[in-house]
């Protein structure tokens, strides 16, 4: 479905009112990756990784400084408008939907320019409008909504014509847990029953973990993973943190597979990887330990670890 | 044809949102023809007829003008400029929509929302006021067609400076030139029969004739026969030739996008 080779994005900006300085940005640095019909694929970085410069070149809308990218079998900025018709995109920082119009408005607008149907229309509005719960804003005017019910909107914009392939970046930014909660089970939804492709950008991790099979990080431009979740634990996230409350105050223990992370009075952190029973075993024989706990690294503390290479 | 007619719903629609900005507008376009007619009517005082316009000529081209100022909409148009700015182009580019066309059905769907509203009533109050000519059918008919062309002259224009967003961070500058530039060479200010000979005829040739002086000669019986069918030919060929250049400058531009924001 998406097909990725080296592909780059470099920016020039000219800095200065007179006397122009040019500057670069590598926005994207030679990334490769492939991705599957009916893949659900989330794509992670800390800000300015470059997660919506890559998606915009998938979808066209900007043209790679260098590489090769061919999605749904066209190359997207060459045939923007023939992919287009194919896939779905939502910018959740943006507003898609006509800023003035009522949502409804906007939604019949697109079914003339995306040249739906009328029957497959009215079947998938409905849908959206129960699934995304619509009724209550539809005849709103889009500037009268709040963040929530505007990105419901977007999504419903984005997906109204049937896409095989979605990109969203960003989806559920703004959205209360209970709308997040629908969102999520909608998109595994369209993805398992209709086999929809979906590639999501996100900062949610929440999303990630519940939603995606395959995750692809990026960082300053590069790709530094594209695995499963339970990989990147295994790789990332294989050590687990000792914590043991001691008698009183004393200096880092010194026992052996284990390193003191941190220590805060009587209490100590001990970064291990392997037995806990037998680290718990060397630590007893070295101090005399009041409590203690078993930290597992969450999919936030892998990704913190991650970004703070 | 359906899809045009779509979003041009929505360009009216767009406007008619608005109704105070319509009433507060059409009651600017009305004190400002006053103080136009006003004037040229001092000047007439002391001349029968200047560039071939008697004094009735000349307040009904205030008036005309006055109630075409919107319907052409002669002051900066920035839509598009803010959507190129902030990198809401992203969004027009991520459908399967040419942009061009969308503006240009869009602007088609907003001119007859402000001929009704912000061009009808200034004019029929300057009728009830003043002493104005009327067209006969066959020049009304004709003042419909280039009002129309002049409409599409303007979007036109509109579309490439506004494009000058895509190369330009700080656009605004264009945008206030290409403003001044129609304002003047339109004959909205001062029509254009008033200018010296070199100059009226440069500004007749022109792609800004058409956006006002044009329309209006037509409403006035200055042009008859073979010349009614060059001046409309040649607002004709201004506007294939403004939207020809605008679609170059957006293919270029796509090309070599840079899309604001993240
Ligand atoms: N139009 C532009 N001109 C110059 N630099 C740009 C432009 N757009 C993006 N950049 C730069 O490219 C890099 C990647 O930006 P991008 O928007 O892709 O990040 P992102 O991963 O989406 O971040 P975020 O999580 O904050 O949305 C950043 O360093 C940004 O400053
Ligand atoms: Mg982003």
């Amino acid at each position: 479905m998406i097909e990725v080779e080296n592909l780059s994005k470099r920016f020039v900006v000219r800095r200065g009112r007179f006397r122009r300085e040019r500057h670069v940005v590598d926005a994207v640095k030679e990334i490769s990756f492939g991705v599957e019909r009916g893949e659900l694929l989330g794509y992670l970085g800390p800000n300015g990784a470059g997660k919506s410069t890559t998606i915009k070149m998938l979808t066209g809308i900007l043209v790679p400084s260098g590489g090769r990218v061919s999605v749904g079998g066209l190359d997207p900025s060459r045939k923007r408008i023939e992919l287009a018709r194919r896939i779905g995109a939502m910018f959740g920082q943006r507003v898609q939907l006509w800023w003035d119009l009522p949502l409804l408005d906007s939604f019949q607008l697109l079914r003339h320019i995306y040249k739906v149907p009328p029957g497959r229309y009215r079947e998938s509005l409905a849908r959206f409008r129960e699934v995304l719960e619509l009724d209550a804003f539809i005849h709103t005017p889009v500037r009268q909504l709040s963040l929530g019910q505007r990105i419901r909107g977007e999504l419903t914009a984005a997906m109204l014509h049937g896409p095989e392939l979605l990109f969203l970046d960003e989806p559920t930014i703004g959205l209360d847990v209970v709308a997040k909660q629908r969102v999520r089970d909608f998109l595994v939804e369209i993805n398992r029953d209709d086999g929809v492709t979906v590639m999501l950008t996100t900062h949610d991790l929440g999303d990630i973990e519940r939603l995606c099979n395959r995750l692809l990080v990026i960082d300053h431009g590069s790709l530094i993973w594209d695995g499963g979740i339970p990989e990147l634990k295994e790789r990332y996230g294989g050590e687990r943190v000792l914590v043991v409350d001691l008698e009183g105050p004393s200096e880092p223990l010194q026992v052996d597979g284990a390193t003191v992370e941190r220590v805060e009075g009587p209490r100590q952190w001990l970064r291990f990887r392997g037995s806990a029973s037998e680290l718990t075993a060397r630590v007893a024989a070295a101090a005399r330990i009041v409590d203690l706990q078993v930290q597992e690294p969450d999919i936030e503390e892998i990704v913190r670890r991650i970004y703070m290479r | 044809m359906r899809l045009d007619w779509e979003i041009a719903k929505r360009g009216w629609r767009r406007y008619a949102a608005y109704p105070w900005a319509t009433v507060a507008g059409a009651f600017t376009n009305s004190i400002f023809g006053f103080l136009q007619a006003y004037i040229l009517l001092a000047v007439y005082r002391h001349r029968a007829a200047i560039g071939g316009f008697d004094a009735a000529d000349a307040v009904t081209y205030v008036w005309l003008a006055q109630s075409m100022i919107m319907t052409v909409y002669i002051f900066s148009w920035w839509e598009l400029a803010w959507r190129i700015r902030d990198g809401s182009i992203a969004t027009d580019l991520a459908r399967p929509l040419d942009p061009q066309r969308y503006w240009l059905a869009y602007d088609l769907g907003r001119a007859p929302y402000h001929f009704l509203f912000r061009g009808l009533p200034p004019f029929v109050l300057g009728a009830l006021v003043f002493h104005l000519h009327y067209p006969s059918p066959l020049d009304a008919l004709a003042f419909v067609v280039s009002l129309t062309l002049a409409v599409v002259v303007s979007f036109g224009f509109r579309f490439v400076y506004n494009s000058a967003a895509f190369w330009l961070l700080d656009f605004r500058g264009v945008v206030t030139l290409s403003t001044t530039v129609v304002i003047f060479f339109s004959g909205m200010a001062i029509p254009i029969r008033f200018f010296p000979h070199a100059l009226r005829e440069l500004c007749y040739a022109l792609p800004f004739a058409g956006v006002i002086q044009t329309p209006v000669d037509i409403w006035l019986g200055k042009r008859e026969g073979l010349a009614l069918a060059g001046v409309i030919g040649l607002q004709l060929l201004w506007a294939l030739v403004l939207i020809g250049l605008g679609r170059v400058l957006l293919a270029r531009a796509t090309q070599r996008l840079v899309v604001q924001g993240g």
